[in-house]
Order: structure tokens, then C-alpha cells, then sequence
């Protein structure tokens, strides 16, 4: 098919290079520099979509980011789909697979169309809201239907095969927008030797100079951009980044830029060198000033089937011939209520095409674009607009009538024009949307006809976003900005010689948004505002009649600014019409919050690298190697990766569990207890410290000697455990839970120096310095000892006793503490060390048949023995004394240690907390489920009063029955009460109350 | 991202590095045993939220591993000044005369 | 009040919908009211219909700042669910549960709610234990729920990355089947319809500057639009609770966080529950506009601004991008803050306060939005009788002077 709306000369496209793409199916051409929109309107291609609501034909109106119907589905393969695509933003690609989101069967012809013709009547704003309602069973087969009818472009089904990556920023200047203010405030700031960031979002920097009229220093005004971005791009503080939006800026001047770096390449992103390239980057930059110069969204004008495909904004017009050398059509009719919008239709006639008539909507407009349009004989009809254009799939007539601006209404007759194109300027809406994302308010203004950003600490507005329309007063602005930048930064500015611009002299523009038509808004052909979310005149007037009259109101009602497009074009109009309905001003109606993003962005660039293996750090012990060669399974422990059993050919999970706890009652096992957390804590206060924050005390714990101590938070709720040892008088080792050691530590700090600042101690985190390997099991001794050079002795190496020595011939402190209730030695050594040791240990090991375990059989040893895990059997909402763990509060201590007070609440004192007992199941095969709730009385029907729950369950070679840990209310007075718990599958278990405690209630094992 | 000046590592840091903390200045009762539930219960669980200015602790937990305060503007989320643990702030709703929701 | 119906819908379209009525009426506040309501959010709104339905108090204003239902109830990703672990919390909960599920009808409106079910993730031995603690307790109060395993959950969101490949395998889920989402606009308007047309005053654009009492009793509250009398009021502020207590002379135990959420742009239907996951922080579901809504926790500090920090928005995209990496080239539309007022034990606060006559309803943190229905009811009990309803007495604030907190952190561990 031939490109038949493109010129033979112009444009910034490469005739040399064509480019294959396909939309919906069939085959086109176009050049390289083109945008999927350009090459589509080239190709006279009028219908890119359906509209939602409505499924009207739509095409392509703007040739931006404000673009609210070109949205695509892009994508060759499943893998490298992208729903919703711009087609204005996406260039083109040899190869560009793309297609219409909305139409079935397809765009041209669609069923849903006719539906929208018959039923649009009947789908006012809201409609959803007043039906679907009766009979009640029926919503969920509505809402499907509702659901199908929904959302624009699909999710790929496949992984992403392409990476993103993010990148911190800091420089003094970050410049958004490289249009004619930004790249002189760039200029300024850059040759002052400032560090300067430029990022423009689109293809080309350059912004509106890319398609003006006007030439700079009497040269077309690209050549100027050229130079200014040679020289940008020659001075090494000076980072240029295209194909870049600057899409949310946030508190202090951190601004989020995501660089689109291979999309305008290929589908997925190419290789480069045989290695992978990145698709998008997050560049996160935190700027010293922030120079706003994002410029205008031109607004269009709101009339009667303003939506149908040829119906664009004037400035696109300009933009398509300009940079693409595409003329949109064959007769132009231009519908205007300023001068600016003049060019589209001289540069219309220039391409060659003609111009049926300008409509302009003031009486007497005068300007310099003005006289030119007349010299050239172009028909202006004044003080009127056009009011409706008519067409079933293109524009081919546009209705035209004296309006009465004041008055709201048509004042004289209707004339038909034909003509397939009608272009239209309301005027032109600064870019505040990123000045809005911090939470200034837009503030409006009159002689603007349009919002400017409000004040954000650090930034500079420069250009049109700044109100500033005229070309020379833009580039004198960008200069100024520049300067100011630089002032705050405390940089000095060189003299910069203005580049000369011939000064167009404009007439001011009419405040016009809706164009009245003969018939009242409610009656008349669908008026529309926001294109995209198919929200119309007619549809705000009647949110304001049913009583919605905050703008907020008006917009979540009618859905109006809820696109993709954020309402770039329409917002402006629909609070224009809501105020005119409300009878009050635009800025009484207020605007409302824009917020990031600007444009919408890949999750996968605000994701980088950190999924996968990089979502979270995993950390291994320095025994991990071995574990994994043993075949161990692991567990996740905060962030650790501990073995949790280690199966011996096919056994089950069950059975190792069984070998593993058999071994360490009756012979000797081993656990690698590294990840437990390891502080080292010294100072001459160090023990008094100790004494507040643990609930027992540490007065007389000496040298050579370890305790077990409870950590509450104030609250009196238990947070952590541990046993800490006394290495020297001032000096002590402590352990802390696995996944609390780092919040432990944090906690140390907060009480240390914020309410005890006067007390000298310090603190360490130890835990990767250390390996620890805890030796359990009657024949641990006799396995060290072969090892060791510290005297085992009972008499000279007590339970609850540490010694430093040697292991296998390395520096080791061994600590006689038990977690299992065996006779235990837990050997921490250098963890560069711990392979040797380890190994050492099983050399020696295998006559006793030293068994390795994981943490599901310590789980199983130490519940026999009563021992809790916090966070397994406590909850944040468990005190010590609810552990039945009295003999470990320091009732007497003279300082009031964290949590002693609120031991005394009037709901700690309560005797019917929960507390912890041990559960028999009767069943003595049955283990319980962890979790399950407790009853008393298994009659009840639901909702059952429960007392407690199961908060650890295991089956026990070593008694020889199932048993459980639970919190039961009361549980201290229950002992012997039968109890039960009832399961999901019907089944109600029963259990007896018995002591926490399995297994050796005198400890008669350990004091060996 | 707030931009954050350590009054330790005297220099501004990324959020990223801190972690908030809550209301600063909030002494634990000097004796706790003879302080009412009432009082008790204050310390523990009831703060000043104000919409406004307000002295917040937060701590350098990716950096110096210090506690400091800050006293920031809780809309405008601007920090007027950051100070040591220990210090008293200078912006107070009072000195700065800037209105604080009553 | 105008019914309506389907029928209704035809009727106007054939009159070009020139005779819609307003759904609520615009008054000049009375000087006296029996109830003043503050707060003209989805659950204040819902206090004042209850109010009037089922107490028959009709001399009712709500008193609102901005626009109904412009807080919270405009910024939540609507989520609805009621498997809180608590007995307490899931009762409450729960009663919510019950008036969603006729609350179109009730209200003539059509409120969206969409039982689609939601899934909490777990991903570690301690989530799966807490999983079946939380789904045990849940069936023997009454409550639907199942704990399922990473089969079960593959077979209900196949496009989920289930596999022993990412960071923090799917280990299994809870899931309630009758949980869903709600459009959430609609559930404010919906009930500020029926208040009014009930008789309340929907009193917009009148900010509460001050609390009138004497004697230790509650006269009535100041406004921008002059005093307005009211015997009992019942504060319903959330994002402000701290700031409306301190006009009253007391702390909460209560801080304001900034709460952040985002939309992909609008999507085919590809995901019909609702995924949620404390583990690797995030939660997602997909709306009737076809929009993915996702949130995650709130930011740390303390703020006012509806807007919060960025690497928030980061780690949870990266959660959700890390449960289903097909997401990754689906695109954010936008992203938002709301203000959510978070208790110690992540409950809320329904009280009587130590001034007479003045009740408050906050610190919902960040689980309101499903609460809306019972916590109006609740509330209207509370203020109609002048003491707490049964469901709502273990909810005074006197339990953070006792210790009797009610922790649901575990439940309510991701904001939702």
C-alpha cells in the first residue's frame, strides 16, 4: 500500500531507510524517524480503535504523549507483547508488529459498535451504578460481562525475556524537557560547568522547534538545535538523555527519569556483543534545582462528534508535516480560538493541500498569522466555530455557526463545509503535572487561559509550562531559568547572547472550551471530552445535575482523566464545562491532583534487577557446601538458607526427622547453628546494661559462665531469646534468635543512645564472624574430646559453662549450653575455620555415628524438652510468665528493665491468659496440626468458643507418641483437662492438658 | 525520597539509608513501678501525630548506625533541621510561628 | 428518592437523561441536630444511614470538609475480606462481611461488590502455621475459609509464578471465597443517597474547626459555616483523627502514615482474585475497568501529604513483578497516597473518649475500606445508645491503658 498522505520533500524522516511494519494484520511501509502514528496516517490509515464504552471508530487526534486513542497493542511474539502503546510515542521499527486493543471481530467492522449506537443512549455516566442490581445472583454474570467489555490492550502470558536496571543520580540540574527553554537553560548551566542533566521523552530533542516556522538566528530553527546539543553533548558534565520521561517527581528533588533504551530498536531488546542489553532504565536522580520546561498540551475544542477519525488538535497537524512529511488529509477546516493555531493551516496550504476555511472563534481577530492566513487568501470565518462534524468512518463535513461566547449558544445559521480533516486549538495547558506530583497546586491564570505549576522548594518553571508562549520570550526564559539555577547552586553564570528570533506578533485568544451547539448538550450528537474513557459534555452536565459538584466528584463519576492519557487533553475542558454548569469559575471548580506518572512506565523499570535472586539476599552459612552435598533440604530462616533435614536415600521427610532425633538421644549429632545472631557487647556497663534489657538478671553471672535470657519490648510482650556469656568482666557474647538479630541489635542501639546514653557499652555484630556447630547427643563428650584441648571434665567444664581453647587444632570458644536437653557443646570457631572443623568432627564422628540434623529435628528435641521458639510459640502478645517462665523474671532487680512494668497492666494480671502447656493427643499416632484451634467443648456449634491453639506439633521417637505445645487459656489450671480440636475435614481430635515438658523434667541428661 | 541530613555523618544521605523512628523526646517514666497504668499506657502507646511540625526520631541504621531528630513538616514533608539525640530542637511550632493544626 | 432499575435507565435515555434527580440534597445546616456525624466518608456516611434505618434518628448531619467520600474511601484498592485472626476483629469483620453481601440492594445501589475471592499467600513454615492458625480460627467463628496448597493455589491463578524459582516459593494459601472488592466511590455515594433521603443533612465543605463543651459534655462543634449543636457526635476522621482529638483535648494512640497504591493501565481480564502476600510484600487484583490495583505496606513515617517515598512503590512492583514476571512488561498508569491512621495493634478504636457524648471511630490503618458497612453499623448502635455495641466494646480505647490489645498484625501485616 502506498504512503499517500506522505510529501515528496521535508520532514525529518529518512526516505532512504524504509521500514515493514503491520497494524491489525496488513502490511505497510514507512521510513526511519517515523512514529508508529506517522507512518500510519501516511499510510492513510484513519481507524486505529474503538472506543470502550461506546466502541465509536476513533483515530489518531495528537501526535504526543496527550494522545488518548492511538493506543495500541505492540508485540511480534507472546513473550514480547506490551499492552496499551502510545502509537504516537512508539517509533517505528523494521518489523513493528502492532494492532487495535478494542473491536470484534475487528477495528473496521465491530459488533460492539452497533451496540454502542443503540445503547450509548442508555449508558449515561454511572449507569452501572443505577442497574445490574436485581435479582442479587445475577451481578456476578453481569459483572463478566461488564469485566469483557473493560480494559484496553492484554497482558503478554509469558515471562519477560528483557532486563531493566536502575541508576542514582546527583546533579546540580536536572532540565525537563528539551524544547527551546530547556535546552537554553541547559546551555546556561552547562557552560557554566554545572552538572547538567537534559531529558526530553521524545525521539528527537528539540521539542516544539522540531516543527516551528520559525527560524533562530536566521537558520531553521533544528539547525539551532543541533548546534546547541553538539555543544551539550561535547562538555563532560552534560548527560543527554533521549527517549527519556522525567516520570515522577518527588519530595526534595528526587526525580524518577525512565529511559527507554531499546524500544524504538526491536520487540525485545537486541544483543549487543553477544550479551544482553537493557530494555528500560530508571534513571533516580536527586537534583540540586529542578528546571521544569515541559512546555504545552494544546487543548482541543469540545463539539458535537468531535471523535470522529480526522478531527485532530491543530499543533499535531503542524507536527505531522513539519517532522514527518505527512499531510493527515486533503481539505482542512481549522476551528481556533487563538492566533498560534494559524500555523497548522499555513503549513497545510504549504504542503500543498487545501484549506477550506479557518474558523475563528472571535469576532475580530488580528495578528500577524492572522494577516498571513488572508494574504494568502485562506477563508477565515469569524467569531464562529465549528459545532459538529459529520462522517460515519472520516470527517467529511464540519457544521459551522456564529457563536455567542457570553452567552453560551449558536447565533446564526449553520453552514456545511466539506472537507475531510478538521483541526482545533482551544489554546494551549502547561505541562504542571510533575510540579503536581509533590503537591503543589496548579494555580491559574487568566491571561494564560490555563493552570501553572505551583511552588515547589527548588524548582524553576521555564518556557510555555511557565505561561511564557512566545518563542523569543520562551528562549529568554529558558536563559533566565538557567541563571537562577545556577545562583542557587552558587555557581556564577557566563554571559549567553540571545539567538535571534523574528517576534510574531499574536492577538489574544478567546476562552473557549465547549462549542455550543443548536441543540442543549443533552440532546445534541455526543460531545466529547475525554476521548479515551468516552466521557462527554453531556455526561459532566449530568453529574452536576445528580448532585456531583466537586470536580473530584465530576471526574470519578463520569471517569473523566482515569486513562492511560491521565486526561492530557480533556481535563481542562471538562472542569471548563462542570464550571460553566455550576455557574463559577475554573479555578473556583478547582483542578485536580495529577499524580506520577507522567506517562505510564514498565513495572519491570521500577522493578530493575531486584526479583528473582536479587529480590531478596540469601545468606548461606560457612557450612553450606557441605550441607548441599549431604543432600540436605532447606529451610528459609529470615534470610538465611538452614538445612532442615537431611534425608538418607529415599527416605521422607518423617522418617529422616525420626533418625536424626533417635541419633542425638542416643548417640550424637550435629547442627549448624550459625545463623543464629552473635553480638559482642563491652563497656563498663555492660552488665548493666544487660540487667535492663533482659527480664533476669546479670549481676553474678561470672567469667566463664552463659545464661539463658528473655528480651521483652515495654509492653511486657516477649520479642527475642538467647543465651549470653560473660567472656570478661566488662565483655560479653550474646546470642539472639535467628531472624531477630539484626531488629536486636537496632534495639540495643535505641536504648543505649537515646535513654541511657550515660551508660559505657558498646555494641558488635558478630553473627558472620563466628560458626557455630552445636554437638548434642551421651557421646558428645567423648567425640570432642578427641579434638580438643579444653579439659570436658564435669567438674572443671559445667553445664552452662564456656571455655576457650582449641578444636582440631583452631581457636575456638566452646559454650556448654543445650538446646535438646542432651548433653551438649556448641564449638564456635572463625568461620573461615568452620569446613575443617566440621569435617574434622565427622571424621572422628563416624564411630559414634555422628549424625548431621536440621532444624526440623531441633524443633522436635527442644519441644520435648518445653522449649519455646519465639515467633513460633509466642506472638508479640505473650508475656514470660505466660511461658510459665518465672524462674527467668528478675521480679527483684533493682532497675525497672524493659517490660517489668507492664507485667503489672490489669491484662497481664489476668489468670485466664493463655499459657503454655503441653498437648497428649489421646490418639498417640496423631500428630496435631500446628495451628489447630482448641476447644473445650466439642458439642458447640459454629462459631465455637476457642481457648487457644497448637502452636507446635510433632511426632516423638523418642516417647513414642505424638505430642504438641499450645497456648490454652487458662492452661496452667488444665492440666489433666481433656480438650479438643476440631479440623476442617470434620474430624474432632482430642488431647490432654499435661506440662510443656516431654522429656527429662529434671534436666538429669544435660548435668552429665 | 526524603533527602536526609545526618547531624552525625554531617552530610545529606538518601532515605534509603534511615529508618523512621516515631515521635522524639519521649522519656521512658524515670520509675516505672510507681507510674500509673494510665501514664504507663501513654508512654507506650499515645503520640502527638500533629499535622504539622513534628520532632521525629530516626536512626542511620545503613549508615552510622546513630540515632538523631528531625523536625519536619508532616504535609509539606520538608525537614527544617536534623539534631542529636540528646539535643532540643531550634524549629518549634512556637519559634517558627508557623500555624500547627490545633 | 428516585428507584433505580434498568427500566429506570431506559425511561431517562428516551428523555435524553434530562430528568435525573440529584442523589443528595445541598443544606443549609440546621443549629441543632441530635447526631452530628464528622467526617463524610464511606463510613461515616454509612453511620449516618444506619442512624437513620435502623434507629430511626433522622435529625442527623455529617459534617464534612471536602467532598463525600474524598478520603480513604476514594484512595483504598478496595479490597473486602473478613479472615482476621482475633475472634474480636473477625467478628467485627465478619459483620461487615454480611451487610456487603446485600448492600446494592439495601441501598438501591449498586456498590460492585464482586466475591472473587481473595488468597493470602505463604511462603515460609511460619506463614503456612500462621495460615492454618488464622483459617481454624476463621471456620469455627463462622467464617469461609480454606487453607490451600501450591497446587490448589496454581489451579486458581494459573498466571502465577508457582514454581521453586523465585526468591520466596509459594508454599501454600489461605483463601475466602465470599472476599472480594467493591467500587468503592460507589459505596460512599450509595450511602450518603439512602442518609439523605432519609432525611440527613450531608453537609459539604464545612470544616470542624473546634469542639464546643462544657462541664466535660459535648455542646456541638465549631465550623467554618458557623456552630452547629448536636447532643451526641461521633468522629469519623480517618487521616485526622489525631488532629480532631487534639480539638478535643486528647492524644490517641494513633499515628497518621502515608499509604501508597498504583494502577497498571487497563488491561483484558487475566486475573480474577484477589492475590495477597505479607511475605514478599504486595497484593494485587484486578478491577472491573481492568486496571491491576496493587499496594503494599505504608511508609514509615509520619504524613499528612497524601503522597509517600518511591522505593515503596519500587518494592512492590518488585513483589509483584517477582509473582508474576509476565507482569513485567505491563505498564503503571499511576500512583497515590491516602492517610491512614494506624493503632499499635493494627485495630481499630470504637469509643466513648473522655469527654462526654463525643465518640470516636478511627484507626483503621489501612484495613477501613472492608470494615465500611459494620462499622457503620456499629458506630450508629454506639451513638444511638450512648455505649459501645457489643461488637464494638473490645475496641475502647481504654485497652491500650489495660494491655488488652487486640494484635492483628499477622492479618493485617500488608496494608489492604
Amino acid at each position: 500500500m502506498s504512503q499517500r498522505n506522505r510529501i515528496e520533500q521535508g520532514g525529518r524522516i529518512d526516505r532512504s531507510r524504509p521500514l515493514r511494519f503491520s497494524f491489525n494484520g496488513v502490511g505497510y511501509q514507512g521510513f526511519a524517524g517515523d512514529t508508529l502514528a506517522s507512518a500510519l496516517l501516511a499510510n492513510g490509515v484513519d481507524i486505529v480503535n474503538r472506543s470502550f464504552k461506546y466502541a465509536r471508530v476513533r483515530g489518531i487526534v495528537a501526535a504526543g504523549a496527550e494522545e488518548p486513542n492511538a493506543v495500541v497493542q505492540l508485540g511480534a511474539t507472546e513473550a514480547s507483547q506490551v499492552p496499551n502503546v502510545r502509537a504516537t510515542q512508539q517509533a517505528l521499527y523494521d518489523g513493528l508488529t502492532a494492532g487495535s486493543t478494542n473491536g470484534w471481530p475487528n477495528v473496521d467492522r465491530d459488533l460492539m459498535g452497533v451496540l454502542g449506537k443503540v445503547g450509548g443512549k442508555f449508558m449515561p455516566p454511572g449507569f452501572y451504578y443505577k442497574t445490574f442490581m436485581s435479582p442479587a445472583s445475577m451481578w456476578p454474570k453481569y459483572e463478566k460481562y461488564i469485566r469483557k467489555a473493560a480494559g484496553l490492550g492484554r497482558s503478554p502470558r509469558e515471562r519477560d525475556p528483557d532486563i531493566y536496571d536502575h541508576i542514582n543520580r546527583h546533579c546540580d540540574v536536572l532540565v525537563v524537557g528539551a524544547g527551546p527553554a530547556g535546552l537554553a537553560a541547559a546551555l546556561v548551566a552547562g557552560r557554566a560547568g554545572a552538572r547538567v542533566i537534559l531529558c526530553d521523552e521524545q525521539e528527537e530533542m528539540g521539542g516544539s522547534l522540531l516543527d516551528s516556522r520559525e527560524p533562530i538566528d536566521g537558520r531553521p530553527a533544528a539547525d539551532w538545535v543541533a548546534a546547541v546539543l553538539q555543544e551539550l553533548g561535547a562538555m563532560p558534565d552534560v548527560l543527554l538523555l533521549p527517549r527519556t520521561t522525567a516520570n515522577g517527581y518527588h519530595d526534595h528533588n528526587f526525580v524518577t527519569l525512565h529511559e527507554r533504551r531499546t524500544e524504538h530498536l526491536a520487540d525485545l531488546a537486541p544483543a549487543q556483543n553477544g550479551r544482553r542489553t537493557v530494555r528500560a532504565r530508571m534513571h533516580r536522580v536527586r537534583a540540586g534545582q529542578v528546571i521544569l520546561a515541559t512546555g504545552t498540551h494544546e487543548r482541543p475544542l469540545v463539539y458535537a462528534n468531535n471523535d470522529v477519525p480526522g478531527n485532530m488538535i491543530a499543533g499535531a497537524v503542524s507536527a505531522y508535516i513539519h517532522r514527518y512529511a505527512v499531510v493527515p488529509g486533503q481539505r482542512l477546516v481549522l476551528s481556533t480560538s487563538n492566533d498560534h493555531a494559524y500555523r497548522a493551516a499555513l503549513d497545510w496550504r504549504e504542503a500543498g493541500r487545501e484549506v477550506v476555511a479557518i474558523v475563528d472563534a472571535r469576532g475580530n481577530p488580528e495578528g500577524d498569522l492572522v494577516a498571513e492566513a488572508r494574504k494568502r487568501g485562506i477563508r477565515i470565518i469569524t467569531g464562529s466555530a465549528v459545532i459538529e462534524t459529520r462522517g460515519s468512518r472520516r470527517v467529511s463535513s464540519a457544521l459551522v455557526a456564529k457563536i455567542d461566547l457570553a452567552g453560551f449558544k449558536v447565533s446564526g445559521a449553520v453552514e456545511e463545509l466539506a472537507c475531510d480533516t478538521v483541526a482545533s486549538s482551544g489554546g494551549y495547558s502547561p505541562v504542571v503535572h510533575l510540579a503536581a506530583h509533590t503537591g503543589a497546586r496548579p494555580e491559574w491564570r487568566d491571561d494564560v487561559l490555563g493552570f501553572v505549576p505551583g511552588k515547589v522548594k527548588g524548582m524553576i518553571p521555564a518556557g510555555g509550562v511557565n505561561g511564557v508562549m512566545a518563542l523569543a520570550e520562551v528562549l529568554a526564559d529558558g536563559v533566565e531559568a538557567g541563571c537562577r539555577a545556577l545562583m542557587e547552586t552558587g555557581m556564577k553564570a557566563a554571559p549567553l547572547r540571545l539567538p535571534e528570533v523574528r517576534r510574531v506578533r499574536e492577538g489574544k485568544a478567546a476562552a473557549l472550551y465547549q462549542v455550543p451547539h443548536v441543540k442543549p448538550a443533552m440532546r445534541a450528537p455526543k460531545q466529547f471530552v475525554d476521548q479515551q474513557n468516552d466521557v462527554t459534555a453531556a455526561g459532566i452536565e449530568l453529574a452536576t445535575r445528580e448532585g456531583f459538584e466537586s470536580i473530584e466528584h465530576v471526574k470519578r463519576y463520569t471517569g473523566m482523566g482515569f486513562g492511560t492519557d491521565q486526561g492530557k487533553l480533556g481535563n481542562i475542558n471538562g472542569m471548563a464545562i462542570a464550571a460553566r454548569c455550576l455557574g463559577q469559575s475554573i479555578p473556583e471548580t478547582g483542578t485536580t491532583v495529577f499524580r506520577p506518572n507522567y506517562t505510564p512506565i514498565t513495572f519491570g523499570a521500577v522493578a530493575g534487577r531486584h526479583c528473582g535472586e536479587f529480590f531478596d539476599p540469601r545468606r548461606y552459612t560457612a557450612l553450606h557446601a557441605w550441607h548441599v552435598e549431604h543432600g540436605a533440604k532447606f529451610e528459609e530462616v529470615g534470610q538465611w538458607m538452614r538445612p532442615w533435614y537431611f534425608p538418607r536415600g529415599n527416605e521422607t521427610m518423617h522418617e529422616a526427622v525420626q533418625r536424626e532425633c533417635r541419633a542425638v538421644r542416643e548417640n550424637v549429632g550435629i547442627l549448624d547453628a550459625s545463623t543464629l545472631g552473635k553480638i559482642e557487647i563491652q563497656g563498663k556497663d555492660a552488665r548493666e546494661f544487660l540487667n535492663r534489657l533482659y527480664t533476669n538478671a546479670w549481676t553474678k553471672l561470672d567469667v566463664g559462665k552463659a545464661r539463658y535470657g528473655l528480651m521483652c519490648k515495654d509492653d511486657g510482650m516477649i520479642m527475642d531469646d538467647g543465651v549470653t556469656a560473660c567472656l570478661g568482666e566488662n565483655h560479653f557474647h550474646m546470642t539472639t534468635t535467628t531472624g531477630g538479630a539484626a531488629g536486636v541489635l537496632d534495639w540495643m542501639e535505641m536504648w543505649h543512645q537515646t535513654e541511657w546514653p550515660e551508660l559505657e557499652v558498646y555494641f558488635n555484630s558478630v553473627t558472620d564472624h563466628w560458626a557455630a556447630m552445636a554437638l548434642n547427643g551421651p557421646n558428645a563428650r567423648k567425640l570432642l574430646a578427641e579434638l580438643t584441648d579444653i579439659d570436658l571434665s564435669k567438674d572443671k567444664f559445667g553445664f552452662m559453662d564456656w571455655r576457650e581453647g582449641t578444636v582440631a587444632g583452631v581457636p575456638a570458644r566452646v559454650f556448654r549450653i543445650s538446646f535438646t536437653g542432651e548433653l551438649s557443646y556448641e564449638i564456635n570457631v572463625q568461620a573461615n575455620h568452620a569446613m575443617h572443623v566440621w569435617k574434622a568432627l565427622f571424621e572422628k564422628g563416624e564411630k559414634y555415628g555422628l549424625t548431621p540434623y536440621g532444624t526440623e529435628t531441633m524443633h522436635v528435641l527442644r519441644a520435648e524438652k518445653g522449649f519455646v521458639i519465639i515467633g513460633q510459640d509466642t506472638d508479640g502478645s505473650v508475656t514470660p510468665e505466660d511461658l510459665g517462665m518465672q524462674w527467668c523474671v528478675g521480679y527483684k532487680k533493682p532497675f525497672s528493665w524493659i517490660g517489668r512494668r507492664a507485667l503489672s497492666r490489669p491484662d497481664t494480671r489476668r489468670t485466664d491468659r493463655k499459657q503454655l502447656v503441653g498437648l497428649k493427643p489421646l490418639d498417640s499416632k496423631l500428630v496435631l496440626d500446628e495451628g489447630a484451634q482448641i476447644v473445650l467443648d466439642k458439642e458447640v456449634k459454629i462459631p465455637m468458643p476457642m481457648v487457644g491453639h497448637v502452636t507446635s506439633s510433632y511426632f516423638s521417637p523418642t516417647l513414642g507418641h505424638s505430642f504438641a505445645l499450645a497456648l490454652l487459656k487458662g492452661g496452667s489450671q488444665r492440666i489433666g483437662q481433656t480438650v479438643y480440636l476440631p479440623m476442617a475435614d470434620g474430624r474432632v481430635h482430642a488431647a490432654e492438658v499435661v506440662s510443656p515438658v516431654f522429656y527429662d523434667p529434671n534436666g538429669e541428661r544435660h548435668h552429665v | 525520597m526524603l533527602h536526609i541530613y545526618c547531624p552525625y555523618c554531617e552530610e545529606y544521605r538518601e532515605e534509603e539509608e534511615f529508618r523512621p523512628k516515631g515521635e522524639a523526646h519521649i522519656a521512658r517514666p524515670a520509675e516505672p513501678e510507681a507510674t500509673s497504668d494510665e501514664a504507663w499506657g501513654d508512654y507506650l502507646f499515645f503520640r502527638k501525630n500533629p499535622r504539622g511540625l513534628h520532632h521525629e526520631q530516626w536512626y542511620h541504621a545503613a549508615g552510622c548506625r546513630k540515632f538523631f531528630n528531625a523536625t519536619r513538616d508532616t504535609v509539606s514533608y520538608q525537614i527544617l533541621e536534623t539534631y542529636k539525640a540528646g539535643q532540643q530542637p531550634t524549629v518549634t511550632a512556637a519559634a517558627s510561628g508557623k500555624k500547627v493544626a490545633k | 428518592m428516585q428507584h433505580y432499575s434498568g427500566f429506570g435507565l431506559v425511561k431517562h435515555g428516551l428523555s435524553h437523561h434530562e430528568n435525573w434527580q440529584r442523589m443528595w440534597r445541598n443544606p443549609v445546616p440546621k443549629s441543632q441536630y441530635d447526631v452530628i456525624v464528622v467526617g463524610g466518608g464511606g463510613h461515616g456516611l454509612a453511620t449516618a444511614y444506619y442512624l437513620a434505618k435502623v434507629h430511626g434518628i433522622t435529625n442527623v448531619a455529617v459534617v464534612e470538609k471536602g467532598w463525600l467520600g474524598g478520603g480513604n474511601t476514594a484512595r483504598n484498592t478496595t479490597i473486602v475480606r473478613s479472615n482476621y485472626l482475633w475472634d474480636e476483629a473477625a467478628w467485627l469483620y465478619e459483620h461487615a462481611m454480611k451487610l456487603w453481601e446485600g448492600l446494592s440492594q439495601d441501598l438501591n445501589y449498586n456498590v460492585m461488590f464482586s466475591q472473587r475471592g481473595v488468597m493470602n499467600l505463604g511462603h515460609t513454615l511460619q506463614d503456612m502455621r500462621d495460615i492454618h492458625r488464622r483459617v481454624n480460627a476463621n471456620r469455627l467463628n463462622g467464617i469461609d475459609g480454606e487453607v490451600l496448597d501450591v497446587k490448589q493455589v496454581q489451579e486458581i491463578v494459573p498466571i502465577m509464578d508457582c514454581s521453586r524459582n523465585t526468591r520466596y516459593p509459594v508454599l501454600g494459601a489461605s483463601w475466602q471465597p465470599r472476599a472480594g472488592v467493591a467500587r468503592h466511590d460507589a459505596v460512599a455515594w450509595g450511602y450518603a443517597r439512602g442518609a439523605d433521603a432519609l432525611g440527613v443533612d450531608l453537609l459539604q465543605q464545612t470544616e470542624v474547626t473546634g469542639f464546643r463543651i462544657s462541664g466535660g459534655k459535648v455542646l456541638g462543634v465549631e465550623t467554618n459555616r458557623g456552630y452547629i449543636g448536636g447532643k451526641t457526635i461521633g468522629v469519623v476522621t480517618a487521616g485526622n483523627s489525631g488532629v480532631l482529638a487534639k480539638m478535643a483535648g486528647f492524644k490517641l494512640p494513633i499515628e497518621s502514615h502515608p499509604l501508597q497504591a498504583l494502577v497498571s493501565e487497563p488491561m483484558k481480564p487475566i486475573l480474577d482474585t484477589v492475590v495477597m502476600s505479607n511475605h514478599v510484600h504486595g497484593y494485587v487484583s484486578q478491577s472491573d475497568k481492568g486496571d491491576l490495583v496493587i499496594g503494599a505496606g505504608i511508609d514509615g513515617y509520619n504524613g499528612y501529604g497524601q503522597r509517600g517515598s518511591y522505593p515503596t512503590i519500587e518494592h512492590t512492583l518488585q513483589a509483584i513483578v517477582e509473582l508474576f514476571p509476565m507482569f513485567s512488561r505491563v505498564r503503571m498508569n499511576r500512583q497515590w497516597g491516602g492517610i491512614v491512621d494506624t493503632c499499635p495493634d493494627a485495630c481499630p478504636i470504637i469509643s466513648a473518649t473522655p469527654v462526654g457524648g463525643l465518640f470516636f471511630n478511627c484507626g483503621w490503618g489501612t484495613g477501613g475500606f472492608k470494615a465500611t458497612p459494620g462499622s457503620g453499623h456499629v458506630f450508629a448502635a454506639t451513638l444511638a445508645e450512648g455505649k459501645a455495641h457489643p461488637l464494638a466494646a473490645p475496641f475502647s480505647i481504654d485497652r491500650f491503658i489495660s494491655g488488652k490489645l487486640i494484635d492483628e498484625h499477622g492479618a493485617a501485616g500488608v496494608a489492604h
